[in-house]
């Protein structure tokens, strides 16, 4: 009887100090803080591809919000002839940087695409997207549990929704 | 059937650059046929690239990535003749999955 409570006890004291370090975690912003969120692991995000507006995609993938950044470098064109198609690619000189996502603004559902850039990866992607319409495309980069963005917009001549 | 996937990846130096390059309709479920019916969704959600085990790159994609899709990236490591196993899975639960050589 007195074994079991010595047990329960030594069990109570790793829980509390699991859940210390935890709090510390939180308190250091680390990106580990937030395994919750879709965004810091492997499963696919469904609820934030499924937001209408980019700021709550944003806010449903990472669960804070982006500020802009010039160490973001969004490269897409000017003018898109075919919004089928339009070619984007970010960089960014940031370290640490643990994802890489993107938005565009006016389309059904505004997040396009997100990338897990594990430690080793360079943090920076090409890809192509389809644009509704004439609008601003947005690049979040995660870096140490912080979100940096760089917004572009793009004139699409023709969408690629098939109006 | 061929693989849907085609990737080059070519290492220089101390990192690996990937293009990678798959046959897939993305169809976003907002487009309608010659009909006027929605052609309902039919995209690629996951698309995971790893080398030596480990998870190198994940792209989580929805339907505004563009039909056939593109994407290149680049990891530190990797050697000439390694091998990279690239694999996707849509929102129908259909997969493919295929090796490339480090060249």
């Amino acid at each position: 009887m007195s074994l079991s409570s010595d047990r329960s006890f030594v069990t109570r004291r790793l829980v509390l100090q699991g859940a210390g370090a935890v709090a510390l975690i939180g308190l250091g912003n680390l990106p580990t803080a937030v395994p919750a969120l879709a965004a810091a692991n492997d499963k696919y995000p469904e609820d934030a591809f499924k937001q209408k507006s980019d700021a709550d995609a944003i806010k449903a993938l990472y669960g804070k919000a982006a500020e802009a950044s010039d160490k973001v470098k969004l490269d897409a064109p000017e003018i898109a002839e075919n919004g089928a198609v339009v070619p984007i690619a970010v960089a960014t000189t940031l370290a640490d940087v643990s994802s890489i996502s993107f938005l565009v603004s006016e389309n059904p559902n505004a997040l396009a695409a997100s990338y897990m850039i594990p430690a080793g990866t360079v943090p920076a992607v090409a890809n192509r997207l389809k644009m509704a319409k004439t609008c601003n495309v947005i690049a979040i980069v995660e870096s140490s549990g912080k979100l940096y963005s760089a917004t572009k917009e793009v004139k699409v001549t023709v969408g690629g929704c098939g109006g | 059937m061929a693989s849907t996937i085609r990737v080059r990846a070519i290492n220089s130096g101390d990192t690996t650059e990937v293009q990678a390059l798959i046959q897939h309709p993305m169809d976003s479920g907002f487009v309608k046929d010659a009909k006027g019916e929605i052609i309902p969704p039919h995209f690629i959600q996951q698309l995971t690239f790893e080398h030596g085990g480990k998870t190198v790159f994940l792209a989580n994609w929805g339907a505004a990535v563009s039909k056939d899709p593109y994407v290149k990236f680049a990891f530190k490591g990797g050697a000439k003749g390694d091998e990279l196993k690239i694999s996707w899975i849509d929102n129908k639960g259909a997969s493919d999955s295929t090796t490339a050589k480090i060249a």
